[in-house]
Formats: structure tokens, C-alpha cells, sequence
């Protein structure tokens, strides 16, 4: 597979409750393996997945969030946030496991517009 | 143009599958090629042949099939979400291949464009 497309993965959703982020999390790293272009976004209750300090034993769910830290060994390295969902849940990027990239709305809309395949869960 | 379509939701419960379905009706109609349809999270479950609508409601699993049937499109799902969800060979309907999702990331490759129907 000789081409590089540019993925994007618009992650919308809470890491609990139900099992888009988690399996979004599996699509993540395929396409990384695949060598193609990744970047994620978080936006809206997404920005849930990426919280510090997530306990979930009393749900007896796996806590996959350490995931996200390693995502830079699968040169995963593109990851933004946005700046409205961070504020409407009183978070800030201090809150969040992994450094990223805070974006107004706007600006991720342009970016989300630049590349080629967006997949959104 | 060819399109790979993606389609996250399960059967009746959710519009998604209907409206993939639908969508690629459209795109044939044009002319235009699905070079695949992937089924991911609970969409594995538009893969089995166990459904059994009532008799005056449609059948969303045979129409995938016979969509598949009469153009011969790739109906894809993903093995580690179907083994979740209870979907293996045996009780896949005519159609249907389990597969890695590699084969997700291979149609947003080579298809113009990759169109998502999910909630």
C-alpha cells in the first residue's frame, strides 16, 4: 500500500456507557500500522475519553485510557481538542493524560475539511 | 466515483442501516461503484441470518444480501466486533465475509470517499 491518505477520527462520544471509543481507539491503531496519516479529535462528551485519573472498576469495564498515552509509539501524535467542549465541562487541558492541540470549533472545522477520510464515532 | 461505505449501528433498532442500504442504492443508480461495506460496533449484527422481522416489515439482512447478490458488492465484517456480539461463520447470511479491519482502512484508501452512517 504504496499511498498515504489523511485520516481523521472525531471522537464524540463519553469512554463509558457505551463502546464507540473504545473500538474507535482499535480503528486508530490499524490505521496507524496501514503507515497512513492519523489525527483524532475530541469534541463534545469525547473529550471524556482523554480525562485523568479514570477508575472503572466499579462498572467493571476495562479502564483503556492508558491507550491513549501510548499512541505516540504508534506515531499517533495529532490529537485535538475542542476549546467549547473543554469549557462547557468546566475541564482544562491540565485535566487531560495526553498533551494536545485546543482548537475553537471553527478551526477544527477547517481542519476536519483538509483531510481525506474522516471517520466519526 | 466509488464510495466504501461504513455502517455502525444494528438493524431496526437504528436508522443507519436503512439508510447505508439506501445510499447505495442511489449510488448504483448512478453508476457509480461501493467498493465496500463495512460493518463495525453493533452494525456486525446486520450480518446474521438468525433475524426474523415480523412478515410485514423488511427484511434488513436478506436485502443486504441480495444487494450483494445482484452487484456483487463486498460485504465486510469486523472479527473482533462480531465475536463480541455472538456473529460468526455459522450464522453469517449469504453475503456477508468476516474480516480485520484492515479492510475498514483499505476502503478509505481506495475509495473516493469513505461515508459514514452511525449515530
Amino acid at each position: 500500500m504504496s499511498n498515504v491518505k489523511k485520516f481523521v477520527f472525531v471522537n464524540r462520544k463519553a469512554p463509558y456507557g457505551t463502546i464507540y471509543a473504545l473500538e474507535a481507539l482499535e480503528v486508530v491503531l490499524i490505521t496507524a500500522a496501514f503507515d497512513q496519516d492519523v489525527s483524532l479529535v475530541f469534541m463534545d462528551d469525547g473529550v471524556y475519553q482523554l480525562k485523568r485519573g479514570q477508575q472503572t472498576q466499579a462498572i467493571e469495564n476495562k479502564n483503556f485510557s492508558p491507550v491513549y498515552r501510548a499512541l505516540e509509539g504508534y506515531d499517533v501524535e495529532k490529537l485535538y481538542v475542542e476549546r467549547e467542549a473543554l469549557a462547557a465541562r468546566a475541564l482544562t487541558e491540565d485535566d487531560l493524560l495526553v498533551p494536545v492541540t485546543v482548537l475553537s470549533s471553527a478551526e477544527l472545522g477547517a481542519l476536519i475539511d483538509s483531510q481525506d477520510v474522516v471517520l466519526s464515532f | 466515483m466509488k464510495f466504501g461505505i461504513l455502517v455502525n449501528e444494528g438493524p431496526y433498532q437504528h436508522q443507519a442501516s436503512d439508510t447505508a442500504y439506501q445510499f447505495c442504492k442511489a449510488v448504483l443508480a448512478k453508476g457509480w461503484q461501493v467498493q465496500r461495506v463495512f460493518f463495525y460496533h453493533d452494525g456486525v449484527n446486520n450480518a446474521t441470518k438468525l433475524t426474523e422481522p415480523p412478515q410485514d416489515d423488511r427484511n434488513i439482512v436478506q436485502r443486504w444480501s441480495r444487494l450483494a447478490e445482484e452487484h456483487d458488492i463486498d460485504l465486510v465484517v469486523c472479527v473482533a466486533a462480531a465475536l463480541r456480539r455472538g456473529i460468526r461463520e455459522d450464522n453469517l447470511a449469504p453475503g456477508f465475509r468476516i474480516s480485520g479491519l484492515g479492510q475498514l482502512v483499505e476502503s478509505g484508501i481506495q475509495a473516493d470517499r469513505l461515508v459514514v452512517f452511525g449515530d
